[in-house]
């Protein structure tokens, strides 16, 4: 075991390195942040399908959409109660959630999750 | 939510497959979709308004093409998509676009070309293949062939491998080189612009036909060009196809064009 | 084994530095390439596939060619060869290596690589040429690694590997035929549009594949005091020479084809290559510098005295070597898009950028390379051969 300092020193920076995202973020650490609706929003008070169900599933949703539009050629969403919505990103969804930074962008920075929807897709605020 | 829960069911019937019987199978299932079940799950289905077909083509009538009306298909078309307008020639991205009669027709050329076709800028775009080597290409069908016979891209699922460009005979493909967006004089809302690295085409318009409109190019084309369903022996197109003799560009190639040509 | 790796004199070092500044320099330029998109290439709408995608044709062949050692050893029982076939597989396992990377540069949306697997496509080639370069990767490295570690331990190598030896030598000839499928099958394009791309594929690599191997050869001997030996050299020089004559044999025939027809979609190519079209002709000294190569080498390597003469035997190596590389690497790929379907002529010249990237890529093959020799070389001497 000749090489025991060199093995410890090794050890030492492979948990530092390990480690360092939890040490560096200690106590920074912040609250999740809640997604805010719009007047519009709020007043539908429901979205294409429940709250609870849109806060899990909403990217399997608009995957499904993006595939059904494009590749099926179907471009209407009926939802369980049989209410009709156009699948569509910028028209529909961004109609009410016309507030994408407080709607959409503070969890996805918080969460980390960088969707490639606006390389494509247009947002309110672009448009002016 | 039903949506996995179909997709598990779809699953499970592949599955069953080698097994024989998948409707047994299926009744095994707590809560299995039956006919009733399936109406009041969400479902998609297409606009009312849309125009359908079962194969769309479209009729080119170069006699009564100009310069002028060449400019506002192109012009119609690239605002309708967002199609950039970049400074670097190798960058080019197009739809439609015109070029000259021994361009178009590369086999078709010869001496004693008839005055009127000499100079004369006659469209191009894509032939929307009956039988496409760029679908037949695509490593992710990211390219495909709806229904309709349109050829379609899914920018969402292109790997910019661009082995459909090699693939297709008459050129009609673009690669996004860099993000085409800054070049996009002013952007239309209705429809996406792309992102850096991707594939496009024209699409017959797709998007218009769901709205219940004829394709951008066509609209605008004062009646040089004829759209509509190939397969419809009552259609317009048919009736200007039985009247007219049309060519297909390179049709020695198989690919079996949707888009003919009266010179 | 892989320790080996880790021991060496001042110049092996060195040499690793070296490459991996290479390498540094062209992922510099490749993060550019992220950000901007390929636009930062000389490739254009009409020039769709450039440099990259050429550089990996060419390499895939060069992968190809283990197999030249593999025939002989495994099937025709020629012990000389047992010298030197690991030092033929593990030169495919950097270039198919170098494959991967080249389509990976090439990608507009390398992130979406994975969409290959998850919408498998059995219609598309580039779907089979997925498959059987990784699988080629994977024979190779399995069977050169285990043939090499019973060579160390003095046993022969397990029983199951011989299996595996055999399905290598039909998978070699397919990963480059396959890769000719890739631009054979495509009907607008008339340069490519021949039956005989993928034997011309595979001619070409059995001549360049063995001539970089003897250039190997000569130079571990140079700096490892490794000698593959005279005999099996002399051997490799007899099928770069066979191998040789195929490939310009088969392109004569090409030419003969587009020439006598004078069907303007298969003829407009080769005039633009080696006359020019239209005014445009970038690539006309390269091509004559290629057939001249090729040609000089064959006529050294025919002639036995001067096959024999190891010094005018590496020139014919090194001749052969780079006429191959025109011919692919710069010819075979633009040339087939120019003119371009419409009958426009634009041309292609690899961007600064590009080439610093293409160049990273062979770094990163020859650091691979350097490794994977240093460990045999080490095995080898070890056992005493």
């Amino acid at each position: 075991m000749k090489d025991k300092g060199k093995i410890i020193v090794g050890l030492v920076i492979f948990v530092v390195v390990l480690t360092f995202p939890f040490w560096y973020n200690h106590g920074v650490a912040t609250q999740a942040p809640e997604p805010e609706l719009t007047k519009k929003a709020k007043k539908a008070d429901k979205c294409v399908e429940e709250t609870a169900y849109m806060r899990k599933e909403h990217m399997q949703i608009l995957d499904k959409w993006r595939d059904t539009v494009v590749r099926d050629g179907k471009r209407m969403y009926v939802n369980a109660n049989g209410k009709e919505y156009m699948a569509s990103l910028s028209n529909t969804c961004i109609d009410c959630h016309s507030n994408k930074e407080e709607f959409c962008d503070k969890c996805h920075d918080y969460a980390s999750v960088e969707p490639y929807c606006w390389d494509c897709h247009t947002y309110p605020e672009e448009k002016e | 939510m039903d949506d996995t829960r179909r997709s598990f069911l779809k699953f499970a019937g592949i599955s069953a497959l080698g097994l024989g019987s998948v409707s047994t199978l299926a009744s095994l299932m707590p809560g299995s979709a039956t006919a009733s079940d399936e109406s009041s799950a969400p479902h998609y289905k297409e606009t009312k308004k849309a125009l359908t077909a079962k194969r769309w083509g479209m009729v080119i009538d170069t006699r009564k093409l100009t310069p002028r009306l060449c400019e506002k298909m192109i012009e119609a078309c690239h605002k309708a998509h967002n199609v950039p307008d970049h400074d670097n020639e190798r960058h080019t991205v197009k739809w439609i676009w015109t070029d000259e009669f021994e361009h178009i027709f590369p086999m078709k050329q010869n001496e004693y070309l008839a005055e009127r076709l000499k100079g004369l800028p006659i469209v191009s775009l894509c032939n929307q293949c009956n039988n496409p080597p760029c679908v037949q290409a695509c490593p992710t069908k990211a390219t495909f062939q709806r229904e309709d016979g349109i050829v379609m891209m899914d920018f969402h699922r292109c790997i910019g491998c661009r082995f459909c460009m090699a693939a297709c005979p008459y050129g009609s493909r673009s690669f996004n080189f860099r993000d085409p967006r800054p070049a996009i004089e002013e952007e239309n809302d209705d429809f996406p612009t792309r992102m850096r690295g991707v594939v496009e085409k024209c699409n017959f318009c797709a998007e218009r036909l769901a709205e219940g409109k004829m394709p951008a190019c066509v609209e605008v084309s004062e009646g040089a060009l004829v759209f509509g369903d190939l397969e419809d022996p009552n259609s317009e197109i048919r009736k200007v196809l039985r009247e007219n003799y049309v060519i297909q560009r390179k049709q020695n190639l198989g690919t079996n064009p949707s888009v003919y040509y009266i010179i | 084994m892989l320790e080996r790796a880790f021991k060496g004199s001042k110049g092996y070092w060195v040499w690793l530095v070296a490459l991996l500044a290479v390498i540094g320099v062209g992922f510099g330029f490749y993060l550019r390439q992220l950000t901007f998109g390929l636009g930062i290439t000389g490739m254009s709408r009409d020039v769709s596939w450039g440099f990259y995608i050429a550089q990996f044709t060419f390499l895939v062949g060069v992968a190809a060619s283990a197999v030249m050692l593999v025939i002989p050893y495994y099937l025709h029982d020629y012990k000389k060869f047992g010298r030197i076939t690991v030092l033929g597989e593990f030169l495919a396992v950097a270039s198919v290596i170098m494959c991967l990377l080249f389509i990976i540069v090439d990608l507009g949306q390398p992130m979406r690589l994975f969409n290959v697997l998850i919408h498998p496509t059995p219609n598309s080639m580039l779907f089979w040429d997925m498959i059987v370069l990784n699988g080629y990767l994977f024979l190779n490295i399995l069977i050169g690694w285990n043939v090499l570690e019973a060579e160390k331990n003095s046993v022969p190598p397990p029983q199951w590997v011989k299996p595996l030896i055999y399905i290598s030598i039909p998978w070699a000839i397919s990963i480059h035929t396959v890769t000719a499928f890739l631009y054979c099958g495509l009907p607008g394009r008339g340069f490519w549009l021949t039956a005989i791309l993928a034997p011309r594929f595979l001619a070409s690599a059995f001549a360049a594949g063995p001539a970089f191997l003897i250039l190997l050869a000569f130079i571990v001997r140079r700096f490892a005091r490794y000698d593959a030996g005279r005999d099996q050299i002399q051997t490799m020089a007899k099928i770069v020479t066979y191998g040789a004559i195929a490939n310009v044999f088969f392109f004569l025939c090409e030419v003969f084809v587009a020439l006598y027809s004078q069907i303007p979609g298969h003829t407009a190519h080769l005039q633009y290559l080696f006359f020019g079209l239209h005014g445009h002709g970038v690539l006309v000294p390269w091509m004559w510098t290629s057939i001249f190569l090729m040609l000089a080498a064959i006529i050294l390597l025919v002639i036995p005295s001067a096959r024999r003469n190891e010094a005018v035997l590496g020139v014919a190596c090194v001749a052969i070597f780079v006429g191959i590389w025109i011919d692919k690497g710069l010819g075979m790929i633009s040339g087939g898009f120019i003119p371009n379907p419409l009958h426009h002529v634009k041309e292609y010249v690899p961007t600064i950028p590009e080439i610093a990237i293409t160049v990273a890529v062979y770094a990163a093959g020859f650091l691979i390379l350097t490794i994977l020799y240093k460990v045999v070389v080490g095995v080898k001497q070890e056992v005493g051969e």
